[in-house]
């Protein structure tokens, strides 16, 4: 294979995302960003949603991206940070929080690890004209740390520390991502699993079950852990 | 004598190369793997990858900005002298992870599994781990990192003699399907299996396999070297590939290792290393020189006695030599 992935479709979208460059996005195309992403996770959730403390000014015009991953980042003693790389976090835990919180921020590309599951899709993205791009891998926290040419703002840094703090990086030429979900709330990972899924039952032929099972076991495998 | 100052520095130096630069062993298997695979995605990620890790060399940034945790096994030779003695070592160990947090910049991934405290240099309670193994013979001290990803991938079962291999064909394909979905496992991935045992041997055995041998390395008991081909054939089989897209590339090599166990039953482990196998070795001399590599020859033919006493010492000096 001389150079994997040539078929696959590119695009490179300027931050924040405009409705049609969002619209345009398919299952499976590769994208690069330019402009400003910030990263959220479970404690910046919690604050904002559970503990009704105001998100950062002028958000919305900032940035329309909310990435899930947390930066390898050290101060670089001229009061800025030195961001070494970043690396997505499994977005399937965030589900609880995140209709309500594309609803406050109105953020459109949710990136992560994983994906969500196809309810998910259709029950919260969907509606709030969002889509799920992937990271790559998942470990090309190099690669995405060169795409990382400084950092706009952080907060929260001492109450949460430099894991849970939300960061608002200036990106360029950043990725590759994956779109995993559409407008539609097709999904990528959704379909190749279901591929997947077809050729389980011959795998496990002639290989009997242990003795001993397991409480909530389940035997099909088409089934997901997550 | 080996003093402290020179186990920090070894200790320090390893953590950036673990964190930086890609194992060759690990990186050829890779590109192995994509010239076999036929999933369109599936290949481009590893290409991804690969460039990702030219990345990191290049930069000199960590490859994946998740650190895992980062932990140490040391091997210290029974003629190894250190004067300063083992609480200053494991004292290095610790400022060393200290330093290279800050540093490199590693993630500090490490909290209190409760209150969720950070100490923001991935030291705390009961971290890093130190394992500890001894080598016959010898006059120097290996230390050894590893930065393994650390929410998916591992599980253990207790299998009964009765499930036979079939059962161990069985969990592993449970393992690798469950947690390859949607790439949880950051697969392709060095697959190690821990076979007998008590169940934290079995733990144990399970991951150094994984992280202490390297891609093509295979056990020197024939029938287990066998199914470690079986497992890894067995694995890229699935038709699954990195993040669990249509492909072949899951498992770059699968490593057995074994313990003797309770007569009635076979516990059987499951670890993947992930895509980011970071690993780094130093040998620290006794005239204090140390040499890097990234093969922590860990399982010594010492580490895999099975008699009582240890009284074949050529056969440890040519191991590790
Ligand atoms: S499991 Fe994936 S994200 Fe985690 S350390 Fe490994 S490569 Fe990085």
């Amino acid at each position: 294979m001389g150079n994997p992935g040539r078929d696959l479709k590119r695009v490179r979208l300027k931050l924040p995302a405009t409705p049609e460059d969002i619209a345009a996005l398919e299952p499976g195309m590769i994208v690069f960003l330019d402009g400003i992403v910030y990263t959220a996770r479970e404690g910046a959730y919690k604050r904002v949603l559970e503990d009704g403390e105001p998100l950062p000014e002028g958000l919305a015009e900032l940035s329309n991206v909310n990435f899930h991953c947390s930066p390898a980042a050290a101060p670089d003693g001229e009061g800025g940070y030195r961001v070494g790389g970043v690396t997505a976090t499994a977005s399937f835990r965030f589900s609880k929080w995140m209709a309500e919180w594309l609803e406050r921020t109105g953020t459109r590309i949710v990136i992560g690890k994983g994906g969500m599951t196809r309810e998910d899709y259709a029950n919260i993205l969907v509606p709030r004209g969002a889509v799920y791009l992937t990271t790559v891998g998942y470990g090309t926290g190099a690669l995405l740390g060169r795409g990382i040419v400084g950092v706009h703002a952080v907060h929260w840094l001492d109450e949460l520390g430099i894991a849970q703090a939300m960061w608002m990086f200036r990106v360029e030429n950043f990725g590759p991502f994956i779109v995993d979900s559409d407008l539609q709330g097709n999904s990528l990972f959704a379909s190749h699993g279901d591929r997947v899924n077809q050729r389980l039952e011959a795998l496990y032929e002639g290989l009997k079950p242990p003795a001993l099972h397991r409480y909530g076991e389940t035997d099909d495998r088409r089934k997901e852990v997550m | 004598m080996i003093g402290t100052d020179r186990i920090e520095k070894a200790a320090f130096d390893i953590m950036c190369k673990a964190a930086i630069d890609i194992p060759q062993d690990y990186l050829t298997g890779i590109k192995g793997m994509i010239d076999l695979e036929k999933g369109d995605l599936s290949a481009f990620v590893l290409q991804s990858m690969v460039e990702n890790w030219e990345a990191a060399t290049e930069d000199r940034r960590p490859m994946c900005a998740d650190t895992g945790l980062p932990r140490y096994y040391v091997k210290v030779g029974d003629k190894a002298k250190l004067p300063d003695g083992f609480v200053a070592l494991e004292r290095a160990l610790r400022s060393a992870t200290a330093r290279a947090t800050t540093d490199v910049p590693l993630r500090p991934n490490r909290v209190h599994p409760l209150w969720r405290n950070d100490h923001n240099n991935n030291v705390g309670l009961n971290a890093p781990e130190v394992e500890w193994s001894f080598e016959p013979e010898v006059d120097w001290i290996d230390i050894t990192t590893v930065h393994k990803g650390g929410l998916f991938g591992s599980d253990y079962r207790m299998l009964f003699p009765g499930d036979g291999i079939d059962g161990i064909k069985r969990f592993f394909l449970d393992t690798l399907i469950a947690f390859g979905k949607r790439g949880l496992a950051c697969q392709p991935a060095i697959v190690g299996v821990g076979v007998g045992g008590s169940k934290d041997t079995c733990m144990q055995l399970g991951k150094q396999a994984a992280c202490l041998r390297v891609v093509g390395d295979r056990n020197p008991d024939p029938k287990i070297a066998a199914l470690e081909d079986e497992l890894k054939e067995l694995g890229n089989n699935i038709g699954m590939g990195p993040m669990g897209f249509v492909g072949s590339s899951m498992v770059v090599d699968c490593h057995i290792e074994a313990g003797f166990t309770h007569t009635g039953g076979m516990p059987v482990s499951v670890h993947t290393f992930c895509l980011s196998s970071r690993r780094a070795t130093a040998r620290i001399h006794a005239d204090g020189s140390i040499e890097y590599r990234t093969d922590p020859r860990w399982f010594t033919p010492y580490m895999r006695r099975e008699t009582i006493g240890w009284e074949t010492p050529a056969e440890t000096s040519s191991a590790s030599a």
